[in-house]
């Protein structure tokens, strides 16, 4: 046990986790995933939300197993080396927010941090305006930071609290493999929730056991790294630690050998998959979900895994995902390959005020 | 005896514990500093932190799942 706790905590445990991810991000792909969508937890959540009913866009309705498995590979591994901790109380309705507006800048982009990395390593070169606009958008979290922002401290918690994303996991998992009609039509026809697309990216997903098993792996490595693709960039503007960093850069290298060798690379800005061509927004919805996962204390990955481990308050902002992801496709705040959508610019620009709001006025209160 | 500085970080989410354990070190410069942690994410970065800065580090499991860091550095 120590001696893998040795190698997950230092620098070759993240690239390890890096290159895992990199590697199978690219073979999920290849098994049925969309197109530099091997794992992306924005486009995920959007597709879970869909399948659910929280939006009704034809094209992305999935509940994906990627998700179910990082959570449940979090919670095992969490179990197994007493990490365990269920807790809460540190601004949760805050965090909810800023899940909302993290996911709504990545749907403007078309991809959170994770798919940003494995566009580029496709050979996307949008996704630079993407990371670009994501590294000005981690800089400016990490100025409130530096200003005394902070969401206060959380407590520990019965364990049901813990318990209970994971659970919701399970639930959603079932719902999956059951695919139940619990809709009714105007005739009184049954029709979803659950939903399924019968085309677009929701229609294409790999064999579901594949799915599950690479997400339970991910989950287990990346609670055991602390693999984040948020920290990586804020570490090193913060503090210069460079330990996180080079996870994503073993992701985008691996991500680019891995496409390479299954003929997945196609270098250039115009007809990349699930990708549009407006620079502006590619980086100004990057900035958005830079900012507010930085505030949020990590990437979409990471707040899921941290779920895992019972962390109450990161489950609020996988949550708020989730719901955000569903209210980016009802009111046409989501790009699509065409292009922005009809309210995008209008969501970027008031999540960046909301942002800047909660970064610079959310304190830990004097008396703790 | 020497007097101890204490960071309670217990509670607080990535990045803040290793930035107020950083920030201390920095401002100290050398002595002792006991870092009060829960959960061992923190306890990772804080460590890595102050052994980044040449500091000593001890690590004390305690009750609750907290743990209790004891940073060391002799004046130079």
């Amino acid at each position: 046990m120590t001696l893998i706790n040795r190698f997950f905590a230092s620098r070759w445990g993240v690239v390890a986790v890096g290159v895992f991810i990199g590697v199978l991000a690219p073979v999920l792909v290849k098994a049925g995933n969309p197109g530099n969508m091997g794992v992306c937890v924005a486009c995920f959540s959007r597709d879970i939300a869909g399948a659910l009913g929280l939006h009704r866009a034809g094209t992305v309705q999935y509940i994906r197993p990627e998700i179910i498995g990082m959570v449940l590979g979090a919670l095992i591994a969490a179990l197994a080396f007493r990490e365990f901790k269920p807790r809460t109380g540190s601004a949760p309705l805050i965090r909810f927010l800023l899940g909302m507006f993290a996911v709504i800048g990545a749907l403007v982009f078309l991809g959170c941090p994770w798919r940003a990395y494995l566009r580029l390593g496709g050979g996307d070169w949008n996704a630079i305006l993407g990371i670009a606009g994501l590294i000005v958008g981690v800089a400016g979290g990490v100025v409130f930071l530096r200003l005394g922002f902070s969401l206060g401290r959380s407590r520990p918690a019965p364990a049901a609290l813990g318990w209970a994303l994971p659970l919701l996991m399970v639930g959603l998992l079932l719902l999956l493999i059951v695919e139940p009609q619990l809709g009714r039509d105007a005739d009184g026809n049954a029709t979803g929730p659950i939903f399924s697309s019968d085309s677009g990216p929701g229609s294409q997903y790999a064999p579901l056991i594949v799915s599950l098993i690479v997400g339970l792996g991910i989950g287990v490595l990346a609670q055991r790294s602390r693999f984040c693709t948020i920290a990586g960039i804020r570490d090193f503007i913060l503090m210069r630690d460079t330990r996180l960093l080079g996870g994503i850069l073993a992701l985008i290298a691996a991500a680019f050998v891995t496409n390479a060798a299954l003929d997945q690379f196609h270098a250039g800005f115009d007809g990349q998959p699930i990708a549009h061509t407006e620079h502006l927004w590619n980086f100004s919805g990057m900035a958005l979900a830079g900012l507010a996962f930085t505030l949020a204390g990590g990437c979409p990955g990471r707040q899921f895994i941290l779920s895992g481990e019972g962390d109450g308050d990161a489950a609020m902002f996988a949550l708020g995902m989730i719901f955000g992801a569903g209210f980016a496709h009802t009111l046409t705040l989501a790009s699509s390959s065409a292009g922005h959508g009809v309210y995008g610019l209008a969501a970027v620009l008031f999540g960046l005020v909301a942002c800047i709001i909660i970064g610079l006025t959310m304190r830990e209160p004097k008396s703790v | 005896m020497t007097e101890m500085a204490t960071v309670d970080a217990r509670g607080l989410s990535c990045p803040q514990p290793a930035m107020m354990t950083r920030q201390t070190v920095l401002k100290l410069g050398a002595g002792v500093i006991e870092v009060l942690v829960d959960t061992s994410t923190a306890r990772d970065n804080c460590a890595r932190m102050a052994q980044s800065n040449g500091w000593s580090v001890e690590i004390e499991r305690r009750p609750e799942g907290e743990f209790r860091l004891v940073l060391r550095k002799w004046s130079t």
